[in-house]
């Protein structure tokens, strides 16, 4: 059957089991977008390239599987960058396809002409440009299984616009992927297990340091057990939330910059690290040279790259989270570790007494307490795609996940602007869920436009806009290191529930504690996306806080009343 | 000064992978050279980078993410035959011809190009001794110099094959044993 290879492209997108796409058209992709009219494949019309990128990440992480965006050359393939290097950073399945110039202009500068394989070399797990039809099928085949297979993350697809025009023979079974044979590594020998064992086996003050590879790897089965068998208490990276029940006793919460205070210091005083799919990011261990000095470490990870990057570890097992935990379970010895647990408990203090949500209502609003009551109302079951930020953080405090993939959030690259598009691709990957966005009043206003995406595409998310009137994290951070000199940080915006009418969206305002719940009640009633505008307290701030480069147990601690101390401010 | 060998597919744009990729990491290339093997699909490597051995292992492990590469291997504690070749442009007139092919012999470079005023040394070997070569002949004044950064062979029984014919020789296993 000869087939165009704009055809062949949409036929094995098909075939490849993708069922939507996120794109904007031009001219060098337009065969494909005729293509497409005639395929069963639904596109989403975005209204900015990087939405479209955010889309499918968001759409890859809620769903597990690979999310696509698609986009023109030049400009169209430009905008994309923020969103793959996005993906890059998170390792996220994305699989991004371009459309070029025609083959005979490569190279002449022609009209929206770019070398986007050469700028996305190192923001991509690989890309490839494409000039005859004849490879369409075979390149995108091993597009999918590079994105997805290992440690997982973007691959970009340039295709030229004769190769989408010229027609040849399309055979499925014959553009089989046909990648380059590869060493095979041994991943660890049995004296490394043996040690990591040992280790396991001898620690009297372990903890686990969870990461995303365990969501990645979805090994929550078997690292629940692992947990159980081991008693081993567990700490959280951002993107490791929800790959162990926060509900779970063992669970002690996050990590590191904003990470509770017994968390941080639990790590500090930790005999041996367990850390499982996680990466030992800057922003988890805080200064390196204090970080965890009287602990062994054991590293589970299936990147080769991430052994001894950042910290050297005393054993290393390469390879899935999944498979080797239950490698390790059978050889661990249960023992008691009560004495460890309890001394955590007591690290925790009065912490809960002091928490912000038992304060009584002092008239301000704040983040916190719009969270943590989204959490409440949603019973802790929804998606929730958060922006970067302090509510960011916020959420990860306040927003308790038991079951993985139900935070989305840009860890790595920190993308302002990440949370709208992303949610957007969430809700066409989980329809049947409940999707929020949390979003600060400055990321929200970097991708706003997608509203417009909602709307054409009927679809159904709440929005809560976490509003201060300020670039908030930044603004902190002008509090706490230069002397409040807030320069570029206060930020007008429009009148969010003003602006949500204009493109067809309920919205409200929100300024008062005593509305939080009836209006996130009313929000979830309605059948249609509803955009919350929380106008909440501006000058709040994220506590606690290493600074950066500061010892993991250096944080600014949480003031001892933290409603009082800032009602009382004129 | 780390050394490592790396099997790389032999097509458009893998050399800028490579560099890239070291450029990313922060690693200075003190030289890179690339050729064909044997296998004309493949091409190998041998990159000499400024840095230590957690640097090396990360670059190795990391060119072995790349998908064009096939094997990259951090050879620097091994058993090594490491040889660099340079072309070197010397002034060379009738007074100082004589002396001058005193030290071409010393250092068994050979000449290889002949002009009046002028002559071409080839010379190979280690990086040391072609860097002792040039310090001799800078009073002379060297003119033009070309080298080709170092190549490197891990000694003996220790072989560093491309995985090419390791995943034939299974393939045949398998459909052996069935």
């Amino acid at each position: 059957m000869k087939l165009t290879g704009a055809e062949i492209l949409c036929e094995s997108l098909t075939k490849l089991g993708v069922r939507h796409i996120f794109g904007y058209p031009g001219g060098a992709i337009l065969p494909v977008y005729d293509a497409l009219g005639k395929s069963k494949l639904h596109h989403i019309l975005v209204r900015h390239e990087q939405g479209a990128t955010h889309m499918a990440d968001g759409y890859a992480r809620a769903s597990g599987g690979v999310g696509v965006a698609m986009a023109t050359s030049g400009p169209g393939a430009t905008n994309m960058v923020t969103g793959i290097a996005t993906a890059m950073l998170d390792s996220s399945p994305v699989v991004c396809i371009t459309g070029q110039v025609s083959s005979k202009v490569l190279g002449s500068d022609a009209f929206q002409e770019i070398d986007i394989t050469g700028i996305t070399m190192p923001i991509t797990k690989h890309n490839v440009i494409v000039k005859r039809a004849e490879d369409v099928a075979r390149s995108l085949r091993e597009a999918f299984l590079i994105a997805s297979s290992g440690r997982p993350g973007p691959v970009l697809v340039d295709i030229t616009k004769d190769a989408q025009q010229a027609s040849c023979e399309f055979n499925w079974e014959a553009s089989a992927p046909q990648l380059p044979p590869k060493r095979q590594r041994i991943s660890y020998d049995q004296a490394e297990f043996d040690r990591a064992v040992e280790l396991l086996n001898s620690a009297k003050r372990p903890i686990i340091l969870a990461g995303h590879g365990i969501i990645v790897s979805g090994a929550m089965r078997a690292f629940q057990q692992f947990v159980r068998v081991g008693n081993y208490p567990v700490a959280m990276t951002l993107l490791g939330i929800g790959c162990f029940p926060a509900n779970d006793p063992m669970n002690l919460g996050m990590m590191g910059m904003h990470g509770e205070a017994w968390v941080n210091n639990a790590i500090q005083e930790s005999d041996l690290l367990i850390a499982v799919g996680m990466r030992f990011d800057d922003r988890v261990t805080g200064d390196l040279r204090t970080y965890a000095k009287g602990a062994r470490k054991i590293h589970i990870e299936i990147d080769r790259a991430e052994i001894n990057k950042n910290v050297t570890v005393d054993a290393a097992l390469v390879g899935d989270a999944g498979e080797i935990l239950d490698k390790l379970t059978p050889h661990i010895q249960a023992r008691d570790l009560g004495d460890w647990v309890r001394h955590i408990q007591e690290l925790k203090g009065d912490s809960a007494v002091r928490d912000i949500q038992s304060l009584p209502d002092n008239g301000h609003l704040y983040a916190a307490h719009v969270i943590n009551d989204i959490w409440k109302e949603t019973r802790g079951e929804a998606i929730v795609v958060t922006d970067v930020g302090q509510h960011q953080m916020w959420e990860a405090q306040y927003y308790h996940h038991n079951q993985p993939r139900t935070l989305i959030t840009s860890g790595g690259l920190g993308t302002m602007g990440f949370a709208l598009p992303a949610a957007i691709g969430a809700k066409f990957a989980k329809p049947d869920s409940e999707v929020w966005v949390v979003v600060g009043d400055g990321g929200f206003q970097m991708t706003m436009s997608e509203l417009a995406t909602i709307v054409q595409e009927k679809i159904n998310v709440k929005i809560a806009i976490i509003n201060n009137g300020f670039l908030g994290m930044v603004r902190q951070w002008q509090e706490f290191f230069y002397d409040k000199r807030y320069v570029a940080t206060p930020l007008v915006a429009p009148d969010f529930a003003a602006l949500a009418n204009a493109f067809g969206i309920r919205g409200e305002r929100i300024t008062s504690r005593a509305e939080v719940v009836p209006t996130i009640r009313a929000a979830r009633q309605c059948s249609e996306t509803v955009l919350l505008d929380f106008r909440v307290e501006q000058e709040d701030s994220v506590y606690p806080m290493v600074p950066a480069g500061a010892s993991l147990h250096d944080m600014i601690r949480r003031p001892d009343n933290p409603l009082v101390e800032t009602a009382t401010e004129p | 000064m780390q050394t490592l060998v790396a099997y790389v597919e032999n097509k458009p744009g893998v050399l800028n992978r490579v560099a890239s990729l070291a450029r990313r990491l922060a690693i200075n290339i003190d030289s890179l050279t690339v050729g064909p093997t044997e296998n004309d699909e493949i091409a190998r490597m041998t990159i000499v980078a400024h840095t230590d051995a957690r640097g090396a292992h990360r670059l190795e492990a990391s060119l072995e993410k790349l998908v064009d590469v096939l094997l990259a291997e951090n050879i620097s504690d091994r058993s090594l035959l490491e040889r660099d070749l340079a072309l070197i442009k010397v002034l060379a007139d009738q007074k100082n011809r004589p002396h001058l092919m005193e030290l071409i012999k010393v250092f068994r470079a050979r000449v290889v190009d002949v002009a009046p005023e002028s002559l071409i040394l080839e010379v190979s070997g280690t990086v040391d001794k072609i860097d002792g070569l040039l310090e001799v002949l800078r009073p002379f004044g060297v003119l033009e110099m070309a080298r080709t950064g170092r190549i490197a062979m891990t000694r003996g029984g220790d072989l560093l094959r491309p995985p090419v014919a390791l995943v034939k020789a299974t393939e045949l296993e398998t459909t052996g044993s069935k």
